[in-house]
């Protein structure tokens, strides 16, 4: 079991040692998971990293969605 | 109905002016509908017509906010040139749930106007605001 601070709060993901970000946002249960920004251990990580990036117990992952739009 | 201190409501409104002809973009924290804190954030884009917020001051914002006891309430952006209400790209990039959006339009000079929505699953809610 891995024991993480996600957006400030703990959380534990179950029988895994280790798991790379697409797979910490599809157990995370986050919505629309391309539009994710996340943050590990106060590094921002480029998307292109994502999926060879593995989270492990005791991490700090913040994520924020891509805030934007237009007026056209 | 979002309550905003009128001191909040006038620094979005200035915080358009400034930035025009160029889009500006913010955060709203505060507490259970309460509007408490504005931060003017950068639009890395640097455009008339679009905007992106800078992800290091998004993740910086919502930590301070969070030490406050503070959470996000609102994400403003200015419209320049047209109305006070959500274009279709608005609409598809309301990603962050459980928050106001609002938009200030300067698009009658002399005459700003300040929207609040609620816009999720490409639903939008006009939202009244208060000022306070």
């Amino acid at each position: 079991m891995m024991n993480l601070t996600v957006n400030g709060k703990k959380a534990a993901i179950d029988g895994k040692d280790a798991v790379n970000i697409p797979a910490l946002l599809t157990e995370l249960k986050v919505e629309q998971p391309d539009y994710v920004t996340v943050e590990l251990n106060g590094d921002i990580l480029e998307r292109e990293n994502f999926e060879t990036t593995l989270v492990k117990d005791g991490d700090s992952v913040e994520f924020l969605y891509f805030m934007g739009g237009g007026g056209r | 109905m979002l309550k905003i201190p009128k001191a909040v409501h006038d620094d979005i409104i200035s915080h358009a002016k400034e930035g025009f002809p160029i889009e500006v973009c913010g955060i709203l924290g505060g507490r259970d509908g309460v509007v408490s804190a504005i931060y003017r954030m950068t639009n890395t884009d640097q455009s008339n017509e679009h905007f992106t917020m800078e992800p290091r001051e998004q993740f910086s914002v919502v930590k301070e906010l969070r030490t406050g006891g503070l959470e996000m309430l609102a994400i403003y952006h200015s419209h320049p040139e047209t109305p006070a209400r959500p274009s279709e790209e608005d609409i598809r990039l309301a990603l962050t749930p459980n928050v106001s959006y609002l938009i200030v339009s300067l698009a009658e000079p002399g005459r700003p106007v300040l929207n609040s929505f609620r816009i999720a699953a490409g639903r939008v809610e006009p939202e009244a605001i208060g000022v306070i």
